[in-house]
C-alpha cells in the first residue's frame, strides 16, 4: 500500500493583489521505504506543495484536494491532530536549522523533551537515545555536544541535529526542504551522503525538495519535476536524467554546466517557459 | 593566448585583517585574517575564476582590490599604479575602470529609483559633462545590449524579475566602458534557467568588449564553464592556481580534490560512483585522524 | 559607446527611436503604498476628517459673528445660543467660544506641522550621517542625544522662554528641537540596515561620494519608518504643547491653542462644560485620527506584514 498519496493537490494565496495558485494540480503516490525528490525552479510551487500536506501554510494560504497518509486524509486536519502526525509519524528538515532549533535550550533538552512526551521515556534513557541518535548523524563526540546550545554547532552540523531530531521518533515519512541549499558544496555532500546512508538503515520514506538537479541525481529513485505549479515530469531518476521527455527537463538538465562535460555555450530552457515566469 | 604581455591587474601578497575585539579594555585586540597573502596576475581580455566555500575570504578579496576595505598588507596594482596609494583623484579613474555586479539581484539595485536611473548614476559620477538626453542614450543602448526592452527605463526594480534585475546590474557595471568587471557571485542566487541566461550573456559581452573579468563564485562548475583560470582560495590563502581544465580535471591539492568530488553532478551513473569515492575519501580521513 | 560591432549602430538607432517616444511610466514604491493606503477605509476616513478639521480651523474663523479675541458684554458665561451667534457658548470673559476653539485648533495644528517638520529634518540627517559613518563618529553623535535625552525638556523650554521670552515660533522650535532625538535614533537604526544593503556598496564601488549615497540612497530608502514616525509624533506635539500651555508656557493671551482652552475648562467643567467639551472634543478627534493615518501608513508601507 502506499504510504502517502498526494491527488489533486491545489494551494492558493489570498494577497492584496489579488489570488496567487502556488500550486495548480500536484499528484503523486510515494511508496513505503522509497524516496522521491520533488525539483524546480523558485515559484514552481514545490514547497508550498509539502507545505500544504503538513499544515504549515501561513495564514493567507488554503489548500484543497486530497491527501492519504498510511490510509488515512490529512489534508487540512485540525491543529491538534496534525501535531501528533508531525510529531511522530512525518518529520521534517527545514532549509535553515534555526526555524526549529530554540536558540535558548541546549541541545539535549530539545531532544529529551521530544523523547519523553512522545514515547514515554525517562529522562536517562531519552539521554542515551538522543546521543545515539547524533552519533548515527556523525556528530564525532555526541556525548558531550549533546549538551551544547544549537549556536555552538556550524551550520552544517546543525543540520545534522536537525536531522536527528527529525529522526527521534522513527517517523515513517522524512519530509527535506532545501536541506543543503545554505551550505558549502563539501558539507552537502557530506549531508546528502547522511541521508542516504540513513535512508538506507532506517528504512523512512523520504521527500527531498530542492532546486539542484545535481543532488538529485546520486539520491532518490524518483524525481518528480514541476514547473509553475504543475507537475512536468515524473518516473524513475535514471530515466529523467537520460531520457528526459518534457522540453522544461531536458531544458533545465542542458542548462546546468557540468565538471564532466565541456560545452562550449550553456543551452537555455525554452522561450515558452521564461515567457511563463515573466523573464522573457 | 596570454603571452608576455602586461597584466592589467598585479595582486602581491595582499593581505586583509579584521579586528573582531578585544580582550578587556586594554588586553590585546583579537584580529581575524580574513586574507593571507594572496597573489595572482590579470591580463587583459582574460577570466579568472576564483573558487571559495563561505569565510574563505574571496569577497573580502575583491573589496581590497578595489580599496573598498583597507588591505593591511602587500599590494594590489592596477596599470602599473598600487591602488593603496592611489590619491582621490586617481581613485575615482579606478572606479570608472573596475565595475562590479553583485549577487543579489534585487538587493543591489536601489528600490526607490528607477532602472534608467540606476544604471545612469556611474555616468553620472564619471562623465557629468553629459547632458541628459545624452545620458538618457547611452542608458537607452547599454539596455538593448543587455537584452532588456528600453521601454523599461522608467520602470522600477521590483517591477523586474530576478533575472532581469541581474541585467539591469550588468548594464550600471558596463555603462562606463570599464576594463575589468568583478563578479561577486553573480550568479549563484539565479534559478538554473536563468543562470544559464545570465552566464551567456556575461560571456558574449566579454568577447564583444573585450574586458577581464574577476568571476569570484563558490560554485567550480559555474568558474570552469566562464573562467579560462581558476584559483581556489582556502581559509585565505591560495591553494591552487592554474588553467580551468587543469584545476578541474587534474587537482593537485587536497582542499581542491576534495571540493570537486563534492560537487553533484546531474547524472545518476556518475553520482553513484562519485558517492562511493565519498565515502571511501571519508573512511580514510577517518582512519587517518584515529 | 563607441561603435565596437555592426550590432551597435542597429541599437543607436533603436535607441534614438525610442528617445522620441514616452515609455511608460513605471510604478514606484510610493504609489504602491498610495494605493494600499486608499483601501484602507480607517486611514481614509481619518484623513478626511482631518483636513476637515484643518479647513474648518483656518477658513472657519472669517464666517463666524465673533472674532476669538472680541468680548461679548451682554453674553458672559453663557451656554450654545443659537440666536445671538454663540455656536458653543462664550467663557467668563465673555469670548466666543467657538471662534476660540478655531483659533486654538488652527495654533496646534502649526505647531504640530512646524515642530514635526523641525524635528524630522534634524533627525533625519543627524541619523542619517550617524549611522552611515559609524564607528568614533557614530559614537560621539548618539552620545549627544543620550545626553540630551536626559535633560528634562520642560527645563529645556523653560530656559529657551526665559532668554527669549513667550515666542510660539520659539515654542515650534523648541518642541521640534526635543522630538529629533528619538527620530535620529530611529533613523540611524535603519540606516546601520540599510548600509549594508548591496546597493550602497554598489555605489561606493562605482565611486559615489558619502553626501550623494546618504542623500541619494538612504534618505529615500527611510521614508517608510520616517513617514510612520512622524504620524505617531504630531499627536505627542499636540499633546506637549497642550502640556506646556496647561503649565502656563504655550502660547500667550488672547491667542490660545486646544492645550489652553482645555486648561481652561477643566476647573470650571462642572459649572461651564461647554468650556470643556468643545477644546476636548475637536483634540480627541485629532489624535484618534492621526493614530489611525499611523496604522494605515505603517501597513502601506511596509507591505511584508500583510
Amino acid at each position: 500500500m502506499a504510504l502517502l498519496e498526494v491527488k489533486n493537490l491545489k494551494v492558493d494565496f489570498k494577497t492584496a493583489d489579488g489570488t496567487v495558485h502556488a500550486v495548480k494540480d500536484l499528484n503523486y503516490t510515494l511508496e513505503k521505504g522509497k524516496t522521491l525528490a520533488i525539483v524546480g525552479e523558485s515559484g514552481s510551487g514545490k514547497t508550498q506543495g509539502a507545505f500544504a500536506l503538513l499544515g504549515l501554510l501561513p495564514k493567507n494560504g488554503r489548500a484543497s484536494g486530497s491527501v492519504i497518509f498510511d490510509g488515512k486524509e490529512i489534508l487540512n486536519l485540525p491543529r491538534k491532530q496534525m501535531n501528533a502526525y508531525r510529531a511522530e509519524r512525518i518529520g521534517i528538515i527545514f532549509q535553515d536549522p534555526m526555524t526549529s532549533l530554540n536558540p535558548y535550550l541546549r541541545i539535549s533538552r530539545q531532544m529529551t523533551e521530544v523523547l519523553e512526551l512522545h514515547r514515554g521515556m525517562s529522562h536517562k534513557e531519552a539521554l542515551a537515545e538522543s546521543v545515539r541518535m547524533l552519533d548515527a548523524v556523525r556528530i564525532t563526540d555526541a556525548k558531550n555536544r549533546v549538551h551544547m546550545y544549537p549556536h555552538e554547532f556550524s551550520g552544517g552540523m546543525r543540520q545534522r541535529v536537525m536531522i536527528a531530531m527529525a529522526l527521534l521518533c522513527s517517523p515513517e515519512l522524512l519530509i527535506a526542504d532545501e536541506p543543503t541549499t545554505a551550505l558549502d558544496v563539501t558539507v552537502q555532500a557530506g549531508i546528502i551522503d547522511l541521508l542516504v546512508d540513513l535512508q538506507e538503515d532506517f528504512g523512512t520514506s523520504i521527500i527531498l525538495i530542492t532546486h539542484d538537479l545535481g543532488i538529485v541525481a546520486g539520491t532518490c529513485e524518483e524525481t518528480l519535476v514541476m514547473f509553475d505549479g504543475r507537475v512536468m515530469e515524473h518516473g524513475k531518476t535514471a530515466d529523467i536524467f537520460e531520457r528526459a521527455e518534457h522540453p522544461y527537463t531536458k531544458g533545465l538538465l542542458a542548462a546546468i554546466p557540468r565538471l564532466d562535460k565541456k560545452v562550449d555555450r550553456l543551452s537555455t530552457v525554452s522561450y515558452d517557459f521564461m515567457a511563463a515566469r515573466g523573464e522573457a | 593566448m596570454i603571452g608576455n604581455r602586461e597584466p592589467i591587474l598585479r595582486v602581491r601578497d595582499l593581505a586583509v585583517e579584521f579586528t573582531i575585539g578585544q580582550e578587556g579594555l586594554f588586553g590585546p585586540k583579537k584580529i581575524l585574517r580574513a586574507v593571507k597573502g594572496v597573489s595572482f596576475d590579470l591580463y587583459q581580455g582574460e577570466t579568472l575564476g576564483i573558487v571559495g566555500e563561505s569565510g574563505c575570504g574571496k569577497s573580502t578579496l575583491s573589496r581590497a582590490i578595489i580599496r573598498l576595505l583597507p588591505a593591511s598588507g602587500g599590494e594590489a596594482v592596477w596599470l602599473g599604479r598600487d591602488i593603496q596609494k592611489m590619491d582621490t583623484k586617481d581613485l575615482l579613474g579606478l572606479r570608472k575602470d573596475i565595475q562590479m555586479i553583485f549577487q543579489d539581484p534585487l538587493a543591489s539595485l536601489n528600490p526607490r529609483m528607477t532602472c534608467g536611473a540606476i544604471i545612469a548614476e556611474p555616468l553620472q559620477i564619471h562623465m557629468p559633462e553629459l547632458s541628459k538626453a545624452d545620458r538618457t542614450k547611452r542608458v537607452a543602448e547599454m539596455m538593448a545590449k543587455v537584452g532588456l526592452l528600453p521601454t523599461m527605463i522608467n520602470k522600477y526594480p521590483h517591477e523586474f524579475s530576478g533575472g532581469q534585475c541581474q541585467r539591469i546590474g550588468i548594464a550600471r557595471a558596463l555603462i562606463t566602458n570599464p576594463k575589468l568587471i568583478i563578479c561577486d557571485e553573480a550568479v549563484s542566487a539565479l534559478d538554473v534557467s536563468i543562470r544559464a541566461q545570465v552566464v551567456n550573456l556575461l560571456m558574449d559581452l566579454q568577447k564583444e568588449l573585450g574586458i577581464s573579468l574577476l568571476f569570484i563564485s563558490h560554485d567550480i562548475a559555474v568558474v570552469r564553464h566562464i573562467a579560462q583560470r581558476i584559483m581556489v582560495l582556502y581559509f585565505g590563502e591560495v591553494v591552487e592556481i592554474g588553467d580551468s581544465e587543469q584545476v578541474t580535471m587534474d587537482p593537485q591539492h587536497e582542499y581542491t580534490k576534495r571540493l570537486i568530488a563534492s560537487v553533484p553532478v546531474p547524472d545518476p551513473r556518475v553520482e553513484m560512483e562519485r558517492r562511493e569515492e565519498r565515502r571511501r575519501l571519508r573512511r580514510e580521513a577517518a582512519t587517518k585522524a584515529a | 559607446m563607441p561603435g565596437l560591432t555592426g550590432k551597435d549602430q542597429v541599437l543607436t538607432d533603436y535607441a534614438n527611436k525610442l528617445a522620441t517616444l514616452d515609455a511608460p511610466k513605471g510604478r514606484s514604491l510610493t504609489q504602491d503604498a498610495l494605493r494600499r493606503l486608499a483601501k484602507n477605509k480607517a486611514a481614509v476616513a481619518s484623513i478626511a476628517i482631518v483636513l476637515l478639521i484643518v479647513l474648518v480651523a483656518f477658513i472657519g474663523p472669517y464666517l463666524l459673528p465673533w472674532g476669538y479675541s472680541q468680548v461679548d458684554w451682554s453674553n458672559i458665561r453663557k451656554p450654545p445660543n443659537f440666536d445671538n451667534g454663540h455656536f458653543l457658548g462664550t467663557d467668563q470673559n465673555g469670548r466666543d467660544m467657538a471662534a476660540r476653539v478655531l483659533q486654538g485648533t488652527q495654533m496646534s495644528v502649526i505647531v504640530a506641522v512646524v515642530a514635526s517638520f523641525v524635528s524630522v529634518t534634524i533627525g533625519v540627517i543627524y541619523g542619517a550621517v550617524a549611522g552611515y559613518f559609524g564607528g568614533r563618529v557614530d559614537a560621539i553623535m548618539m552620545r549627544i542625544v543620550d545626553v540630551m535625552y536626559a535633560l528634562p525638556y520642560i527645563l529645556f523650554v523653560i530656559i529657551l522662554m526665559v532668554m527669549f521670552g513667550r515666542n510660539p515660533v520659539l515654542l515650534f522650535v523648541g518642541i521640534g528641537c526635543i522630538e529629533w532625538l528619538t527620530m535620529a535614533r530611529i533613523v540611524r537604526g535603519q540606516t546601520l540596515s540599510i548600509k549594508e544593503k548591496e546597493f550602497i556598496e554598489a555605489a561606493r564601488a562605482s565611486g559615489a561620494k558619502p553626501f550623494t549615497i546618504i542623500m541619494r540612497h538612504i534618505v529615500p530608502n527611510l521614508t517608510g519608518p520616517v513617514v510612520i514616525y512622524a504620524t505617531l509624533t504630531i499627536p505627542e506635539i499636540i499633546i506637549a504643547e497642550s502640556f506646556l500651555s496647561y503649565l502656563g508656557l504655550g502660547v500667550q493671551e488672547p491667542q490660545t491653542s486646544l492645550g489652553t482652552l482645555i486648561s481652561a475648562g477643566a476647573p470650571v467643567a462642572e459649572v461651564l462644560p461647554w468650556m470643556l467639551l468643545g477644546p476636548a472634543a475637536v483634540l480627541i478627534t485629532l489624535l484618534l485620527c492621526l493614530t489611525y493615518i499611523g496604522d494605515g501608513l505603517r501597513d502601506a508601507l511596509d507591505p511584508k506584514d500583510r
